[in-house]
Parts: structure tokens; sequence; C-alpha cells
């Protein structure tokens, strides 16, 4: 976990502490809270989820989510493949059949007009859920430049641990986000692909037909470069995996974690600042 | 005209494409009634989706085509019926249009204008057929519109002729119809929604860039609208029909969508 990386730890200190200071200033709405595995934790009283009992790093919902969105996505570009190579934007590029989805190009559209009305009533519940339940506040934010630098050296260095399942490091919410915004931006240039004219307002904000289809195109490439590296970090660190499957360790409450796990390890860590000694 | 050519069935390379289709479509609805394919929907043949085309699968088919349908009713609730298609300056006309047809172009019949009539049929008061020098001397109307294909290309182009709307009411068609079908020379058929029949960007064509259109683009008469994919604007049409009775077209037996809104 990132946050045992001595650097880091430093990095994040001045900003922990600050967390610590504010939760003191608001000690009139806070209390102690025992959980069932008697772990204790600060809470505002203010927050509605930290009476809420343990939960799963990745409750069921997340996880019926994640893997319709999985078989969407497979569905979405499979068959997206297959439309594109009907009539390919680079000469150099053309998906070869056995990756496609439809052996002609009616099944391909077929798919896809089927696929984006799951991906995008999935993708909108998950966005829906994820705002209103905190899940994206608590999981992907903040996220900070610093920060993401710091990680990205780390994992250059080989030196990101992933003991921790349930904080996320900077890259990986910037990843997440990312992907999210990516996905969000293939929906609307999809629609205007699909009704540049009952769009049209819309679809003027992007440029002509080709462009439409070229952002399209690049949201996707993006997608797939975020499937592979997402898929293989999953098989080399299959616990990851296995707590998309599973609902991952016990989470008291991933706010009440965070705001109460985190100064004290970083306090545990902060070895570089002498006035901690 | 310049691009690559696919092995999409609006440029088959070998008319024998669709005769395969057509085969292996026996062969699976065969394999079908000895139920040996029945459940073959699983995660393990969903997994050779691109191999062996799952999509074939009749109970798939089915499924998509009942999607498809559905998206029909979608296309059809959010059609805006004034809202108008962009329109583009002569400087950015193609020429000649570029030609697309479920065959290629050398294999296009001509049409002789001077005996082909336009046959009325259905929901029509005035079935009298229609000489092309009749339908020449209604008024025209010209559009600069973007053509899009299904596969991804487009181009904009310059047709002119006598606006659909106006034309129906000109003959006495019942407007309250749910379709209006068009009968073409090539054993063609396509038919749009009455609502796209009647917007105002809808013409029956018989001019390209102010020019009589040449025949592998429909002469002497096709339909133009912009608000449809290309492969709805029906070319060489012989008849037209005003029905509230679906049949499929051409391209939708083909399991293409029926709607095609743009």
């Amino acid at each position: 976990m990132i946050l045992r990386n001595r650097t880091l730890g430093a990095a994040l200190a001045p900003a922990a502490r600050a967390i610590q200071e504010a939760l003191k200033s608001r000690s009139h709405v806070s209390h102690r809270l025992h959980n069932d595995s008697g772990i204790s934790f600060r809470s505002m009283a203010t927050v509605k989820s930290t009476t809420r009992k343990e939960r799963r790093l990745h409750p069921l919902g997340v996880r019926i989510m994640h893997w319709i969105n999985a078989v969407a996505i497979f569905i979405m570009i499979g068959s997206g493949w297959r439309i594109y190579n009907d009539d390919v934007l680079f000469g150099w590029l053309r998906f070869p059949d056995f990756l496609v989805i439809g052996r002609w190009a009616q099944y391909g559209l077929q798919w896809h007009f089927f696929g984006m009305w799951v991906f995008v009533i999935n993708g909108l519940v998950y966005l829906t859920y994820g705002i209103a339940s905190g899940r994206f506040r608590q999981k992907l934010f903040p996220i900070s430049l610093r920060e993401i630098i710091a990680t990205i050296g780390d994992a250059l260095r080989l030196h990101l641990s992933h003991e921790d399942l349930t904080v996320y490091n900077a890259v990986q919410k910037m990843l997440y986000l990312g992907v999210m915004l990516v996905g969000i931006f293939i929906v609307i240039t999809g629609l205007c692909l699909w009704k540049p004219v009952q769009f049209s307002e819309l679809a003027s904000l992007f440029g002509n037909f080709q462009i439409i289809r070229l952002i399209h195109f690049l949201c996707m490439s993006a997608i797939v470069a975020f499937v592979a590296v997402h898929v293989m970090l999953a098989l080399l660190v299959p616990q990851s995996l296995i707590a998309m499957l599973t609902g991952g360790p016990t989470v008291a409450d991933t706010l009440a974690a965070e705001v109460g796990a985190t100064p004290a390890e970083i306090d545990g860590q902060d070895r570089s600042n002498p006035a901690k000694r | 005209m310049s691009r690559i050519r696919t092995s999409s069935l609006f440029h088959p390379r070998h008319p024998s494409e669709l005769n395969a289709l057509n085969e292996s479509k026996a062969l699976v609805d065969d394999l079908n009634r000895r139920k040996v394919l029945r459940g073959a929907l699983t995660l393990g043949a969903l997994t050779l989706l691109s191999g062996c085309d799952v999509s074939e699968e009749p109970s798939v088919q089915n499924a998509l085509r009942a999607v498809s349908s559905w998206n029909d009713a979608v296309q059809g609730a959010i059609f805006r019926s004034n809202h108008l298609a962009p329109t583009f300056s002569p400087s950015q006309v193609v020429k000649p249009p570029r030609f697309n047809a479920y065959y290629d172009i050398e294999d296009v019949r001509p049409i002789d204008g001077a005996t082909w009539k336009l046959e009325l049929a259905g929901l029509i008061k005035d079935k009298r057929p229609w000489t092309a020098q009749e339908i020449y001397g209604l008024p025209e109307q010209e559009l600069i519109i973007r053509h899009i294909c299904v596969e991804g290309w487009d181009y904009i182009g310059q047709w002119s002729g006598p606006n659909l709307r106006a034309f129906l009411t000109r003959i006495g068609a019942d407007l309250t119809a749910k379709y209006v079908y068009f009968i073409c020379n090539d054993d063609f058929i396509e038919s749009i929604d009455m609502a796209s029949a009647l917007h105002p960007q809808t013409i029956l064509a018989t001019k390209y860039a102010g020019e009589l259109i040449a025949d592998p683009f429909g002469y002497p008469l096709r339909l133009r609208t912009a608000i449809k994919l290309g492969y709805k604007n029906a070319k060489w049409i012989r008849a037209i029909e005003v029905t509230n009775t679906f049949r499929e077209t051409f391209w939708s037996k083909q399991g293409e969508n029926w709607f095609a809104g743009i």
C-alpha cells in the first residue's frame, strides 16, 4: 500500500494532519463507534453511512454491475470492430475476423445496438450509485498531482504494494476516473454517430461525421488500453480479481476507515519528520 | 470510391457471398429442427462468437431482431419531425455521388426513361401512373445534404426533385397511414415511416447537381431523405405504395435495422 512508502508518507503527512485537525475541530459532532469486529474508528455523526455495520470492499451490487459492464464492453468492442472493418479509418488497421463479433456487418450492428442498452443502463445505475452512495468520493478522492507522480515513481521502482486492496493508489484513482470519463464520452459520441441529425446540436460540438467517428474510435482505444492494464494487474494480483467475485475484505466503513486509519498509519511511518521523533 | 472494398453486403466482392449466407442459414435452420443447437447460447458458445457466428443461431438472431424492433420504436419516439438536418454549400458537393447498392456498379440495369412510369398503389386516391416528363413538371426542391452510409462513410450531395409530402398530398395519399413503400426496378424494396416521409427534407430526387441523375445513382427517380441512412434511399423506383401493413424490406430481411434514422 502506497502510504507505507516513506517518501509518500512524508508527502502526505501534512494533509493527514490537516484531516486530523479538522476532525478534532468537529469533535462536537464526532463520537467513537465500535463495529462488530471490535475495530474502533472515528466517525462524523453527520455522515449517514457511518451508522452502517460492516460491509465488503465491493458490495454485491458493485460486483454485479462490474461483470455486466465487462460483458457489455466485450460486446461493444467486438461488434464495434466489425462495424469499423466495413469502412476503415486507417488503411493499415483492419481487425482480424476471429476478433470481431458478427460474421456479417448487420450482425455486428445488431450486437452493438443491443450492447449499447446494457452498457448505458448499467453505466447510469453505476454512476448514480457511485455518486449517491459516496463510493466515488471515498475511493477516488482526493487525488493530487503530487501523489500521482509519487505513485508512478513507486510503480517504476516496483515499490507498489497490494497488501491493502481497500485503498486505491493515486494512479488507480486516476485510471478509474479517467476510464469513467472516457465511457461517458464514448456514449456521447456514439449518440452523435447513431443520430447525427436528431442530435445535430450535440454533434456540431465535435465536428463532422468522420471526426466524431475518429473520437469514438480513440475513446475505444483508450478503453482497450485500460482493459489491458486492468486485466493484467488483476492477474498479477489475483486477490483483487477474487475480491471482485467474492466481495473482498470486510471494511468497517470506507469513509471511516480512510479518515480513521490513514493518519495513524502515516504517523507510524513518518520518520522523515524530526518533530515526530 | 477509392476506399478499400470490404466483405460487407453493401459491397460484395463476389455475388456468391449472398448465396453462402443463405445456404448456411438453411443449414442452421435444419440443424435447429433437429434440436442440435438448442440451448447453445452458453458462455462457451459466447466465446466462439466470432469463429462460429452465434449471431446466426435462430434464438440469438430472434433476440437481436427483437432489440432492433425495440430500437425502431425508440427512434420513432425521439424523431423530431420538424428538425432540419444540416445543409451545405454547392462547393462542398462531391461529384459524381458515391455508388451504393447490394451489387457492383457494373451490374446496374439502366431504366429507359421514355417508357418508364411510376406506378401508385395502396391508400392513394389518384393511382394514375406518372411519366418521367410529368414528374419533371412538378415544382422542385433542392437538398444539399450529407449521405451517411451504415458502413461509416459519408459525402455531401446535391439532390433535387419534388418534395415527397407535396407529391403524396397531390395524389391524395392517406397521410395518416403508417408506411410508404418503394418498389424498385432491381427487385429492391424499402419502406419508411410516414413521419419521415412527410419530413420537409424528404424528396423524390430526379437530379444530382442540377443534371438528371445518372443510371448508377437511381435514374429516373429515387428517394433522397436527409433523415435516414443511405440504404433507405431507394433508387430506380418503379412504384410507391402507401399502406398500414408492415412487411420486411430488402435490408431488414438481411437483419439491418428497419427504421435506420439518423
